[in-house]
């Protein structure tokens, strides 16, 4: 019993850690303070369970969520490239309201309010992972990939002129760099991996509906990229583990589950004022923004 | 190497640059002079492509190739071209204001300036773009020539103001250029490092540089500059060689308030 608790419990802080690390990307590395993250985990996840509802095979519909989200933050990135800080979190917020509304009333493809349920758990050429143990396995390996390609991306020259955007984006275009073009890969970048966490998340409930994409759903993940630090991926994966399992020990102390959400809520900004006070730059934050 | 013909840029009802020419020779050090909001950083901005001229023709001649970065040619016209692409002809500047990437180490401020490969997204996923021993040849030696060897591994924000201008200035000649423009490449800094500057600048000279240069130190532009335009309300009141411009009256009156 407790152990399939603590197996569902690091499924989940593998799908949000690369949740986490992919908005990271965008909003530590390169300075886009992208409020439409969950929109590509949205987009991941329906194209995910349609597609595997349709009885393709898990890597397929793993691949297409990738893609199709990549696809949406390039397209996203044309409209909002010349927007800055607080103009594109507006115009990336509207994005996702805008996915949520469709997921909501495109009723002839998502259900609407309905959703979708009996989405196939994940098998890979005749081995199944319906066994959550064996789906903690493939989350972990997902999850590390992830890390290591981000942590590639960051590493390389093309990371720093993310970064250099970031700080100055008129200086790195004198330098005789196309800033539009860096935006634009990093948000679909950041998107592709939105997307495959959406499609983890799909396969491992086996039930989506527009709800599990809301507003609300975002902001623990904005808390963990801000609380980790910005433009650390340690601290992104820290704060993950930390803002998962955290509010969790509250079930045994005798809460009732209709308090031990609310009472998440509550952790949480409690832990972000207190961040915000008495450590700005987060927990291994390296990057102070003008 | 570079021709300003009749530009005119307004702010709002503010005529910052009224039918303003002149022209940049090859090999030689042109300063910019006049009084404060005479326009002169506009002239620049226009030229760098960062502001949009309401009238007027901009003409760039790069001269050579000077690396894998610059396409060429003869007499290009550049006005209102974008930022990147003047650059990537072959110009480069120095801001009045330090627009160093403040996060980012010394070294990694002027591998960026290098060259361009770092945009390309999957060269660097495939770890095709290397930082090569000639990379780091020229990065330590360009750190050399503005005297900040021991600052390479250094975050940017924690230098003093001199050495931000130090390291924006190796920056500036370190991205491929055949013209170099440098706003005020001492205003606020030391005796001492406004020296080290001027001599970055005469050894540029000596290697046929091509430099357009804001500056009012007077003592400083003097002793740097071949060729002095004075600019004042936004027009070219004079231009000449700097022992003419120092005894002009019109300047002595416009700009010296003698």
């Amino acid at each position: 019993m407790i152990e399939a608790y603590f197996i569902h419990l690091l499924i989940l802080v593998g799908i949000y850690a690369i949740l986490a690390i992919s908005l990271q990307l965008a909003v530590g590395f390169s300075g886009l303070l992208n409020l439409g993250h969950i929109a590509f985990y949205c987009i991941g996840a329906y194209t995910s369970a349609l597609l595997a509802l349709q009885g393709l095979p898990f890597w397929f519909c793993f691949l297409a969520a990738g893609f199709m989200a990549m696809v949406f933050g390039f397209l996203l990135s044309l409209p909002t490239n010349k927007l800055k800080g607080d103009y594109l979190a507006l115009a990336t917020l509207g994005f996702s309201f805008v996915v949520t509304a469709v997921a909501l009333n495109w009723t002839g493809l998502t259900r609407g309010p309905l959703g979708l349920p009996g989405i196939p758990k994940p098998s890979f050429f005749g081995f199944s992972f319906a066994n959550n143990f064996w789906f903690l396995i493939l989350v972990l390996i997902i999850a590390t990939a992830s890390y290591l390609i981000i942590k590639r991306i960051i590493q390389s020259p093309f990371g720093k002129a993310l970064e250099a955007t970031r700080d100055d984006e008129l200086a790195t275009r004198v330098l005789g760099k196309n800033t539009l073009k860096l935006k634009s890969y990093s948000l679909a970048i950041s998107a592709f991996f939105a997307g495959i966490a959406g499609s983890l998340y799909a396969s491992y409930i086996t039930f989506i509906d527009p709800s599990s994409f809301s507003l609300m759903q975002l902001i623990p993940v904005l808390c963990i990229v801000i609380i980790g630090g910005l433009a650390s991926l340690k601290g992104t994966i820290i704060a993950t583990v930390v803002l998962t399992l955290l509010p969790e020990p509250l079930r045994f102390i005798g809460f009732p589950s209709s308090v031990v959400g609310p009472m998440r809520q509550i952790i949480y900004s409690l832990l972000l004022l207190l961040i915000l006070i008495y450590r700005p730059r987060g927990f291994f934050g390296k990057i102070e923004l003008e | 190497m570079l021709t300003c013909l009749q530009l005119v840029k307004s702010f709002g009802g503010v005529k910052a640059v009224q039918s303003c020419s002149f022209e940049v020779k090859s090999n030689l050090i042109t300063a910019l002079i006049g009084p404060n909001g005479a326009g002169k950083s506009t002239v620049f901005n226009l030229i760098s492509g960062i502001v949009k001229a309401d009238a007027g023709k901009i003409i760039f001649q790069a001269s050579k190739q000077v690396s894998s970065k610059q396409v060429g040619g003869e007499g290009i016209n550049i006005t209102n071209k974008s930022p990147e692409a003047i650059s990537n002809l072959g110009m480069s500047r120095l801001f009045q204001k330090s627009r160093l990437f403040n996060n980012l180490t010394v070294k990694d401020n002027l591998l960026l300036a290098i060259d361009n490969e770092d945009t390309k997204f999957l060269k660097n996923l495939l770890g095709k773009n290397k930082i090569t021993k000639e990379k780091e040849g020229s990065i330590k030696q360009i750190l050399k020539l503005v005297e900040m060897e021991s600052f390479e591994n250094h975050i940017a924000r924690d230098l003093s103001f001199g050495q931000k201008r130090l390291v924006e200035l190796a920056r500036a000649i370190l991205n491929p250029h055949t013209f170099l423009m440098l706003d005020e490449p001492v205003a606020g800094v030391n005796p001492k490092l406004r020296e080290v500057i001027a001599n970055i600048l005469l050894e540029l000279k000596a290697k046929q540089e091509t430099i357009l240069l804001i500056e009012h130190d007077m003592h400083f532009t003097f002793s740097v500059a071949d060729w002095v335009v004075v600019m004042q309300e936004g027009k070219v009141l004079v231009e000449g060689k700097p022992d003419e411009i120092k005894n002009n009256p019109k300047v002595l009156e416009a700009y010296l308030g003698e």
